[in-house]
């Protein structure tokens, strides 16, 4: 299990959270306006990487407040994280190698 | 120091008799071949399959060796008699997700689609062991799945009368046909969840999960197949039109005009490389066993409702198959939270269980598409070809997928029964709803 440092209410178990998947998809501003291809890659397509991977998180059973984390897939380990509609800050260096690369 | 050795004599004599057939009895597991190699203090055991160096070019390359991808390159070699094909493994034979699944196998899909593929690949599994000259151990004792309420009492039955329609063998059963099928099943009407009923299919069941991949490993390396182990595809080739021309490994560059992408949960990491975005998203899926009893459990029961699947290996262990954590990760190890939530559906169904001592849990990397059915076929990169999102039931579609796959590879276009699940349905919408997929709510 998780231990996911909400910034309202501190380190928090995971079964408190929602996770929303991927961070920073937006919708695309003129839905009518875009071909069928754009408007399936906001929908399904996901960069799913192996490493640093921004992600959306919802304090369900907390502050109900969502936020952004940025997390190592191949560790686990939470990076950073920050409030929603922020641009996605670069990775703190990680002690004992680079994210991503065990 | 082995018995055999208290008389050096009979060793020498039994090893020179193995060393003479070796070649015959190479792939042969006989209880003559046990008991010669018991004699010989079991050192003289063949490897199953060549330990290939990868070759400079071939005429398909396979990345990804799972059952999926062995079985693509086996229905290569033997339908299509591809000889100078490779698989490349980034790790070794059966240590990803064949070794990791819950080893059921089954075809009751509601959708058309679905149902088409998967019983494709069950009528595959009933001559499998045959076909490979390899015990798979497809053991057929019936997969169950029970309703606890009046919604699984009309989905279940839908499935029924969809899977009749489609050929395809399903009942009902009342709870009392239900416990008479599976006698360690509680169905008293004061049970926290009750069984209202259950769908039964007969020809469903169990194999297991290491031989289906040492099995298509033995048998596509005898048609010539190169499986080349502890290789890692870093990158793709492009010639001037943008087709692939070569994949760019960790043992160096290999040309080739095709590549079947089956990678499983890494699926996304190579295509990246390849410059594609998919619509997968990887997790982790646990599964655990038991201690190991005596025969206990005769079938496959399943229940979306409580969230859990069971059966008994022929070693005796309960195999109990857990959900997916909620978050994108490749740790291959889910929370403990998810096991514990499954065992306790568990012990709620079959209280008798509740004392048994859970001896080893794993996690496997599962590629789950937004419809919960895979992806098999062409990709915008012409040569480039991909048979992923599986998710959390692939086990069960081992030798249909890598039949339609290494048809699809060669003809260059999706084999029939494949054609549904193309990439391109994602922006044409017409998905292929199996939400279901793995029998339990996701």
């Amino acid at each position: 299990m998780l231990l996911l440092p909400c910034p309202h209410c501190g380190p928090r178990p995971e079964i408190e959270f929602r996770c929303g998947g991927e961070a920073h998809i937006a919708r695309p501003a003129d839905p009518a306006a875009v071909d069928d291809a754009a408007w399936a890659a906001f929908l399904y397509l996901r960069t799913n990487p192996k490493g640093v991977h921004a992600e959306r998180w919802l304090h369900a059973h907390g502050c109900q407040r969502w936020f952004n984390a940025l997390r190592d897939t191949a560790s686990d380990r939470i990076l950073a994280t920050y409030a929603m509609g922020e641009a996605r800050p670069e990775p703190p260096p990680a002690p004992g190698g680079a994210p991503g690369t065990r | 120091m082995p018995q055999s050795c208290n008389n050096p004599g009979l060793a020498k004599r039994v090893g020179r008799r193995l060393r003479r057939e070796a070649g015959r009895i190479r792939r042969s597991y006989s209880v003559g071949t046990l008991v010669l190699h018991a004699l010989a203090g079991h050192r003289r055991w063949h490897r199953q399959w060549r330990a290939a160096e990868p070759k400079g070019s071939y005429d398909a390359v396979i990345v990804g060796g799972g059952g999926h991808g062995l079985a693509t390159a086996y229905y290569l070699a033997r339908r299509h008699h591809m000889r100078n094909i490779a698989v490349l493994e980034k790790g070794w034979i059966g240590g990803g997700n064949t070794g990791r699944n819950t080893t059921i196998v089954r075809s009751n899909y509601l959708q058309d689609e679905s149902a088409a593929i998967y019983e494709h690949a069950l009528k595959l599994w009933e001559g499998l062991s045959q076909e490979l000259g390899y015990n798979v151990m497809l053991s057929q004792r019936g997969v169950m799945m029970l309703a606890h309420n009046q919604h699984d009492v009309h989905s279940l039955k839908r499935h029924v009368y969809a899977n009749r329609l489609n050929g395809i063998d399903n009942e009902w059963l009342t709870p009392a046909e239900a416990k008479a099928f599976c006698p360690p099943l509680d169905i008293s009407t004061s049970a926290r969840h009750p069984v209202l009923g259950a769908a039964l299919q007969r020809r469903g069941g169990v194999a297991r999960h290491d031989a289906v991949a040492w099995g298509y490993a033995c048998a596509a390396d005898a048609l010539g197949v190169d499986i080349v182990e502890g290789c890692e595809v870093m990158g793709f080739r492009r010639d001037a039109g943008g087709a692939v021309a070569g994949v760019e490994t960790s043992r160096g560059f290999i040309a080739t005009p095709r590549v079947g992408v089956v990678a499983a949960g890494h699926t996304s990491v190579v295509m990246a490389r390849a410059g594609l975005r998919l619509p997968l998203e990887s997790f982790p899926l646990q599964a655990l066993v038991s201690e190991p009893v005596k025969p206990v459990f005769p079938c496959v029961v399943m229940s979306n409702t409580v969230h859990a699947y069971i059966s008994q290996s022929d070693k005796g262990e309960l195999v109990i198959g857990a959900g997916t954590d909620q978050y994108v990760s490749y740790s291959q190890q889910g929370g403990l939270h998810i096991a514990t939530h499954t065992l306790e559906a568990i012990c709620e169904l079959f209280p008798q269980f509740s004392r048994l001592k859970m001896l080893r849990s794993w996690g496997g990397i599962v590629d789950v598409t937004p419809d919960r059915s895979p992806i098999i076929g062409t990709t915008p990169v012409p040569g480039l070809f991909v048979n992923c999102g599986w998710g959390t039931g692939g086990f069960k579609a081992t030798p249909g997928s890598g039949d339609v796959f290494a048809h699809t590879i060669v003809a260059g276009r999706p084999h029939p029964i494949a054609a549904p699940f193309s990439l391109d349905r994602f922006r044409t919408g017409r998905l292929i709803d199996e939400a279901a997929a793995a029998a339990v709510a996701h």
